[in-house]
């Protein structure tokens, strides 16, 4: 037999909308059309598989790739992948990357005139253990200005990028911190309509992670599609 | 128990810091059998200016139409290291271009086979969630009946077809608004 089970809708207020006037460049780069509703087939329960051969177990301590250590506050942030009907998502892929402590990345197109740090890329990935489990060493980012609007700066973040079991999962997000003065005030974070929902993009801070005289920890869950209750119908007909 | 979904978030202008180390423009490898196609295109926004800073990123099966999954539990053969996953940053003008085999059909609904496609998934700066798509393939009877095209108003299919630019090349583009906005689907 081979019934699979198809992935459910979002519930409602999680995901943000194309067109956000309050993030300037969706105007010119939001569909105008509506999306066109089909049905799912196995070319999107289906999706690229990754194993621990695809990273170095040091990919995950972004703080060891240079001959120095990076400036800034060491930290560790782990947490688990999980669906919505909080299944565990074993050996899926884990991409971050992020600003360094004062707040600017290595690419041409940051011209922040904050320092770059030359032992500090700000790249990292992992594989999940088979409980779901990740964990990164790294440095806290900082903030940093942008030209959205007058006096506009990026809450203290690290993006996220997921694939989980099907290509239809595929997730890229953002990991903020807690208390940050700065999210409500940041059109990214505000495009989650729903309060909760936008509440677990904040991650924890996480006293029993913290290794003493080393680092403190952060926790952030992240929750991808879950699938349907009951199979769909027979995909391939037998 | 139900969980919240995480909220997408954009890639944001740096994604290259974290994502270039999996770019793949060349799908399938020499051993991986199928007809040898590349495929070139550009992302344009609103004002038809290519996107510079956009990714795209490619799920295929291979010539015998069967996934590198384990939910694809058809008796087809499925080369060993073909793993069917493409990763295209867009260059200073907002072009792509990668290179793969052709895929063979894969089962639809009621096991009735689709036409070959590409599953396409587009992210940039300015866009909070990502897009879907499909490449479908010019000159293919079987587009006449796959069951997702047929559900496209026929006026915009033609924005999931690549156009046939000589032997072997293939353009197809992503256009986010206007005349020719391209298709994207909600699953």
């Amino acid at each position: 037999m081979s019934k699979v089970q198809g992935y459910r809708r979002f519930h409602p207020g999680t995901q943000p909308e194309y067109d956000f006037p309050f993030y300037a460049s969706t105007a010119l780069r939001h569909p105008t059309q509506p999306l066109v509703i089909v049905p799912q087939t196995l070319s999107e329960i289906t999706g690229p598989v990754f194993g621990h051969g695809d990273v170095k177990p040091t990919d995950n301590d972004l703080t060891r790739q240079h001959k120095g250590a990076p400036i800034g506050e060491r930290i560790i942030v782990s947490g688990r992948v999980l669906d919505e009907n909080a299944k565990p998502m074993p050996h899926t892929l884990v991409e971050i990357w992020q600003a360094n402590a004062a707040g600017r990345y290595p690419h041409k197109a940051d011209r922040h005139n904050a320092p770059i740090d030359p032992n500090f890329s700000g790249a990292g990935r992992a594989i999940t253990d088979a409980e779901g489990r990740y964990r990164f060493i790294t440095i806290r980012p900082g903030e940093y200005p942008w030209r959205n609007h007058y006096n506009a700066w990026r809450p203290a973040h690290i993006h996220f990028s997921l694939f989980g079991q099907a290509f239809l999962t595929r997730m890229v997000t953002q990991m903020y911190f807690p208390g940050d003065p700065l999210l409500p005030y940041d059109p990214m974070y505000m495009s989650i309509p729903d309060e909760k929902a936008r509440v677990r993009l904040v991650s924890q801070f996480d006293w029993e992670g913290a290794i003493p005289e080393q680092a403190l920890a952060y926790r952030f869950d992240i929750v991808l599609r879950g699938r349907e209750v009951t199979p769909m119908e027979d995909l391939l007909g037998e | 128990m139900s969980l919240y979904a995480s909220g997408s978030q954009t890639v944001g202008p740096y994604l290259h810091i974290g994502l270039t180390w999996l770019n793949t423009d060349r799908i399938a490898g020499p051993d991986v059998k199928g007809e040898r196609v590349v495929i070139q295109g550009r992302v344009l926004d609103g004002e038809g200016v290519g996107v510079n800073d956009a990714l795209v990123e490619i799920w295929q099966a291979n010539a015998a139409g069967k996934y590198a999954h384990p939910e694809d539990h058809q008796k087809k053969a499925l080369e060993k290291g073909f793993r069917g996953f493409g990763r295209v940053p867009t260059d200073a003008k907002g072009r792509f271009r990668f290179s793969t085999i052709k895929p063979g059909r894969v089962p639809g609904l009621e096991g009735k086979p689709q036409a070959p496609h590409l599953s396409v998934t587009v992210f940039m700066r300015g866009m909070l969630k990502q897009l879907s798509t499909r490449i479908y393939f010019p000159g293919e009877a079987a587009n006449a009946q796959d069951p997702l095209l047929k559900l496209v108003p026929a006026a915009r299919r033609a924005t999931l077809v690549a156009r046939r630019k000589a032997k072997g090349l293939l353009e197809w583009d992503v256009v986010l608004q206007g005349r020719n906005e391209t298709v994207f689907f909600d699953f």
